[in-house]
């Protein structure tokens, strides 16, 4: 099963005949990822990478029955990429950019949530490293070859933490289902307690590891999801335990964010919750092989 | 990115906010001058400084003469004022704001900002205003009201009331209370303003609703079309290094401790440093190389770790991805020769062509200390650290 993509999944990369969106398309069809065509507007008509170009991603859905999408748009332009995926009824969007306006965001997740439950499109980044079901399709910028196949669901804002868990998990020969990349940025698609919620349903996914940072109050909220609707266990790493405090300006910070958001704060509310803590960023492989040794 | 507070109160009073009279001074003339243009007979000479809590640093002077404005000028202007939000280095006031004084009857809280959890504009305000505003917030939350903003229709009249009335105002002000409101949200979502705090804000003898004071944070990504805004930056405020990373295009933090490290990535360059910590060390700073990690960008980032002398020891860890650890390698190799380091590195790579990256580091004939895993590298750090540190002992003895 794996989450959110498969072998058969067709996709579609706006941003397809740039630089950046022409380089990491190619190593997604390397990968193996079902990759259909892409959009680039004003250049609908042309073939890239031996694959059709499309005006507008409406075209892509009738044509060639685009469900993912990935995108590699400039900053400026990205939030207007991915409410017209939303639009077209792409399924699941991955956005790479980095750097979009967080008031763009905001309008964003407003437009999803105009969407009825069972037609909105998921989102996962902006400013993340992408999703990837190993040995069956990559939606994004990561190294696929570090990637084993296996049954633990990986979560994570940050990209080379992420691969650096799965290199940990592969050298102590344990596989993932699905390795999927939220982003940092204040303001994202999904949040960990979103993916959490389709590991539990996935058949495949065993465990997970969801791997955290200082700042806002996704990591908790996931904890207490876990803690109320899930069977699984679920192992977390909070990164940032040495990171200094946010110098910043002003109260008004310190009135909104409660103290849960230092990362031993953190650590200590998801202990609490029943979440598995991995004691530091090096045993993130043994802590799941410990967990999985138990089942 | 923040702004000073005569900036802040420029930009609201164009959004319908009234502001006390005052002008901006480099120099104890500039300030008497001003004090003069305003008139009057009491006058508050404030620090421009990017920080709160400026009055209990000393940076915030209430005068009757206009020889006691040239002294509070004198005493401020040149100096490093230290707040519990500038940190411990604290930050140089080389510019004044003079203001007219303001016969104050009530001192409010007000504040916009983005909150993460409802990912919505949050409008917040207390009737209790004034300098203790966290600790209210700590310990009596109900002191404090907190009305969010639906993103698609914008903040209504009814919201900006509601407000008013939970900050103790009188009705007779209430239409001039919305506007105020409104304008700040219009600022907000026309300059996409991250932060919006007026502390406080007062009503005034003459039945004036004013910012006395006023502070704006801006969303760094939304700079490119923000022109007039970006032209507000004040390079003097920020932390030169973290200056010279960010026009390199890299992500860099200095702290206390004398471990070096470059990293790619900012999860990974946090775990690094709780590393570093856990094998009995301390970091020097944070630094993301990001993803593309040229030989030249290499380079760069070496010489801005090594700028802090303090360093005994430089941690190299990166995770390529999209980056490629021969390109890695490569850079590292240039960069230590052209360098000429005199502390020892350990490098730790992993990821893309990383066979070829680890064979570069063996042919280069360089003192390179190499780690395989993450563990590995932060304990091979921290050993040829203390070994310096314990050389340089040996030495002075």
């Amino acid at each position: 099963m794996a989450i959110f993509i498969n072998e058969t999944t067709r996709i579609i990369v706006q941003g397809f005949t740039g630089k950046i969106g022409s380089f990491h398309a190619q190593d997604m069809i390397n990968y193996g990822s079902n990759v259909v065509g892409g959009i680039t507007p004003g250049k609908g008509g042309q073939t890239h990478l031996g694959l059709p170009v499309f005006n507008t991603v409406k075209e892509a859905v009738n044509e060639v029955g685009a469900e993912a999408s990935i995108i590699f748009v400039p900053p400026a332009f990205a939030a207007d990429s991915i409410m017209e995926a939303a639009d077209a009824g792409i399924k699941y969007c991955v956005a790479i950019t980095d750097g979009i306006p967080t008031q763009d965001m905001m309008t964003v997740k407003n437009f999803l949530r105009r969407f009825p439950e069972d037609k909105r499109m998921i989102l996962t980044g902006p400013n993340c490293a992408g999703t990837i079901s190993p040995g069956r399709a990559m939606l994004g910028i990561m190294p696929g070859h570090i990637y084993m196949q296996g049954n633990v669901g990986i979560v994570g804002r940050s990209g080379t933490l992420g691969y650096e868990a799965a290199d940990q998990m592969k050298r102590l020969g344990i596989g993932i289902s699905s390795s999927v990349g939220i982003g940092g940025d204040p303001i994202n698609g999904s949040s960990h307690r979103d993916i959490l919620e389709k590991f539990e349903q996935d058949s495949e996914t065993k465990v997970i590891l969801m791997i955290g940072e200082i700042g806002g109050p996704q990591e908790v909220e996931a904890g207490f999801y876990a803690q109320a609707h899930m069977s699984k266990p679920v192992i977390a790493y909070i990164a940032g335990l040495t990171a200094p405090e946010g110098r910043r300006m002003g109260h008004a910070g310190a009135i909104i964010s409660s103290a849960e958001e230092g990362a031993a704060e953190k650590v200590a509310i998801l202990r609490e919750l029943g979440v598995v803590i991995c004691p530091t960023p090096a045993a993130m492989g043994e802590t799941v092989a410990a967990v999985l040794a138990k089942m | 990115m923040d702004i000073h507070e005569y900036q802040a109160k420029d930009i609201l009073s164009g959004y319908g906010v009234k502001i006390a009279e005052g002008g901006l001074a480099y120099s104890p003339e500039d300030a008497v001058q001003r004090a003069r243009e305003i008139g009057g007979h009491i006058w508050a000479v404030k620090a421009q400084i990017h920080s709160g809590a400026r009055g209990k640093a000393g940076g915030i002077k209430i005068c009757k003469t206009h020889d006691e404005v040239e002294a509070a000028a004198e005493a401020i202007l040149g100096k490093r004022l230290v707040t519990h939000q500038t940190g411990p280095a604290g930050k140089v006031c080389s510019r004044l704001y003079v203001e007219a004084g303001t016969d104050i009857v009530k001192e409010l809280y007000f504040c916009f900002l983005v909150d993460r959890s409802s990912e919505r504009i949050v409008m917040v305000g207390s009737a209790q205003g004034g300098m203790e505003i966290e600790e209210l917030a700590a310990n009596n939350p109900d002191a404090i009201t907190k009305i969010y903003i639906e993103p698609a229709v914008g903040l209504q009249d009814f919201q900006a009331r509601e407000m008013a009335f939970a900050l103790g105002l009188d009705f007779e002000i209430m239409s001039h209370a919305v506007k105020t409101i409104k304008g700040c949200y219009s600022a907000l979502r026309a300059l996409d303003v991250s932060m919006l705090e007026i502390n406080p804000l007062v009503v005034t003898r003459s039945g004036e609703l004013l910012a006395l004071d006023a502070k704006m944070g801006f969303d760094d990504n939304a700079l490119f079309r923000q022109l007039k805004i970006s032209e507000l930056r004040d390079k003097t405020q920020e932390d030169p290094r973290e200056m010279a990373a960010a026009d390199r295009g890299l992500s860099y933090v200095g702290l206390e401790g004398d471990i070096g490290c470059m990293i790619n990535g900012a999860g990974l360059a946090m775990a690094t440093m709780d590393m570093i910590k856990l094998a009995g060390g301390e970091p020097a700073n944070f630094l993301d190389v990001g993803g593309g990690a040229s030989a030249e960008r290499t380079e760069k980032a070496f010489r801005l770790v090594l700028a802090d002398k303090g360093v005994k020891a430089m941690l190299v860890n990166i995770f390529a991805g999209i980056n490629r650890c021969d390109w890695i390698a490569e850079g590292v190799v240039q960069a230590v020769r052209k360098i000429d380091m005199k502390v020892p590195l350990i490098v730790r790579l992993s990821g893309t062509n990383v066979e070829e990256g680890r064979r570069i580091i063996a042919e280069s004939g360089l003192p390179i200390i190499t780690a395989e895993t993450l563990a590995e590298a932060a304990e091979k750090a921290v050993q040829a650290r203390n070994e310096v540190v314990a050389k340089e002992a040996a030495l002075e003895i």
